[in-house]
């Protein structure tokens, strides 16, 4: 099974990755072998079978929704690899 | 005998009676460290520092009277768990110079229960893959034989024990992560059922199978260390309210005296060990068919059943895995977006192309395989076909292990199909690395207990038995998996 560039381009563009031309040769020869040995689930019959999202045995697992106060210094160091302005993140525009 | 080559139980004895102090056995393993992580690249960040302040003060609650399991024993943690004020890197570019503002649980209690944390170790990038190869720190080397890999992911935790830079180490298990590099270096290694260690702070890749593991020198040491960090955690929902057994206990029910004969037939009796015969094929490698078949002998002697069972779906594990773990890292993975932490280039036109920028220089080509695929396998018109699908074929593989465990107690298994390979033998081939996880992805989305402890020798090199347990039975994995270490 083969992934046409396009193809490529549009996961690239989904999974907001940029990517050299190269890296995408060689990722759409990859993906292209692996699902083809992903294939192989094509053989097992799940019509009458429920899916399995995780394992825990648990459901809604509820806690006190409590505010804890965290240092400012904290809260500053934790963000330091963004642009801060008055002790705000700063990102580029959206619009 | 050199302290950083002692397991926890002989250090244990050792402290308690002041023999030696926290602070020798400490700098014995900084200075192992010192000397041989420049070849196996196993440590990437040391912390002599707080290390050495750490085992101080180990010392001092030791002189007060504290008797504790982990009190004064010096540790190395995988580098995909958060550390307050120490960096976590994940071993990829984009958290190169990330500091975490808060511990994980497991580190938070090993702290608390006095350990003392040695460094971070090398992995492959986010946990994604099993050889270490794909950190972009470079490769970590097997201790035993420079050539070859550590195995992975959890290859610098692995490689650090087995090199006797630590005491134990801890590593996560996603799809084989702590039993692979076990295997490949001849430790042991531990992965709990899903659930029962509390994974805060573990960074998620596949968060539905990610569990925190131990590998450490012997399973008694195993048991000790899982009894401090299992439990419930309200900070994890997913963690296992139920209570945690004994392990020690567990281990101790073998912990004969000198004159114990292996061969007494009651000492195992009404024991049912699983040979599932998926995993025994006939292009086995024979000699790791041979080392399985003396395990076997072992238990038999002690009185224990081999039964031979059908684990039909086994051959769809590792599809199931490389559909489910691929998707669940392309959502998880979407938090490195370098805003506020993480790599941040910030000359970029736009905001999408700041996202897209980061991201195509921070993940190394391995995560950006696994994101593709994962995004591929979510998209429209291929969610029913890949994702659904194979969360549908992971229910018969569950199924297939609940009607084992009808017939039988544990399973015995080959925890790798070969021993460690070479460096580069598999880099050109993606298709050849994910095979390595045949065996042991079953216990992963099984969500059950598996343990790798040395079977012997393959070509001079080590490799593993896997046993696998029923969920939250750890101490049954445990226990024989000391009697099968015993002499």
């Amino acid at each position: 099974m083969s992934i046409t560039i396009e193809e490529i381009k549009h996961i690239a563009e989904l999974s907001r990755l940029k990517l050299s031309d190269e890296e995408m040769l060689k990722l759409g020869s990859d993906l292209g072998s692996i699902l083809d040995y992903i294939k192989t689930l094509k053989e097992v019959d799940t019509r009458k079978v429920k899916e399995t999202a995780q394992v825990s045995g648990l459901s809604d697992v509820f806690r006190e929704d409590e505010v804890k106060n965290w240092d400012r210094e904290e809260i500053l160091a934790a963000l330091s690899q963004g642009e801060l302005e008055n002790d705000q993140l700063k990102v580029k525009r959206i619009l | 005998m050199n302290l950083n080559e002692l397991t926890i139980k002989e250090a244990r004895l050792k402290l308690d009676s002041g023999k030696i102090s926290s602070l020798d056995l400490t700098s014995a393993c900084l200075a192992q460290i010192k000397k041989l992580n420049p070849d196996i690249n196993a440590v990437l960040t040391v912390c002599e520092e707080s290390a050495l302040a750490g085992a101080k003060d180990a010392d001092a609650r030791l002189k007060k009277g504290e008797r504790t399991e982990l009190l004064g024993i010096p540790y190395l943690c995988k580098d995909n768990f958060t550390t307050k004020g120490i960096r976590t890197t994940a071993a990829s570019k984009i958290l190169e110079n990330y500091i975490a503002p808060y511990d994980a649980t497991v580190i938070r209690k090993l702290k608390e229960a006095g350990a003392v944390l040695l460094g971070k170790t090398n992995l492959d990038e986010f946990a994604h893959g099993a050889s270490t190869e794909n950190s972009a720190y470079g490769v970590t080397k097997n201790p035993l034989d420079l050539s070859r890999v550590a195995g992975g992911s959890s290859g610098g935790s692995t490689a650090g024990v087995a090199a006797n830079m630590c005491i134990f180490a801890i590593g996560s298990d996603t799809g084989g992560s702590v039993r692979c590099p076990a295997s490949f270096c001849g430790i042991v290694g531990l992965k709990p059922s899903y659930g029962r260690v509390s994974r805060f702070g573990l960074l998620s890749m596949t968060s539905s199978t990610d569990v925190v593991g131990v590998l450490a020198k012997t399973p008694y040491d195993t048991a000790v260390v899982l009894k401090e960090i299992a439990g419930n955690d309200k900070l994890d929902a997913t963690s296992a309210p139920e209570k945690i057994t004994d392990y020690k206990e567990a281990v101790n029910s073998f912990d004969f005296e000198d004159d114990f004969d292996k061969n007494n037939p009651e000492l195992l009796k009404g024991l049912r060990v699983g040979w599932p015969k998926e995993y025994y094929l006939k292009e086995l490698n024979p000699e790791i068919l041979n080392n399985m078949k003396a395990v076997a002998d072992k238990l038999k002697a002690a009185g224990a059943e081999i039964k031979e069972v059908s684990l039909p779906y086994t051959k769809y594990c590792v599809p199931v895995y490389y559909i489910i773990t691929p998707s669940e890292i392309s959502s998880n993975l979407a938090r490195f977006d370098g805003i506020g932490w993480g790599l941040a280039k910030h000359e970029t036109a736009n905001l999408q192309e700041f996202y897209k920028t980061n991201r195509g220089l921070g993940f190394g080509a391995e995560t950006k395989r696994r994101i593709m695929l994962g995004t591929y396998a979510l998209s429209a018109g291929y969610y029913e076909a890949y994702y659904k699908k194979a969360q549908a074929v992971r229910t018969l593989i569950i199924e297939d292990f609940n009607k084992a465990f009808k017939d039988v107690d544990i399973l015995l298994t080959p925890t790798e199909p070969h021993p460690a390979f070479k460096i580069g033998a598999n880099s050109n081939d993606v298709l050849a690395m994910y095979l390595e996880d045949i065996f042991v992805s079953g216990a992963s989305l099984a969500g059950l207990p598996a343990i790798s402890i040395p079977a012997g020798l393959v070509d001079g090199l080590p490799v593993g038995a896997q046993l696998i347990g029923p969920r939250l039975r750890e101490d049954l994995i445990l226990k024989i998996a000391e009697f099968i270490s015993k002499k």
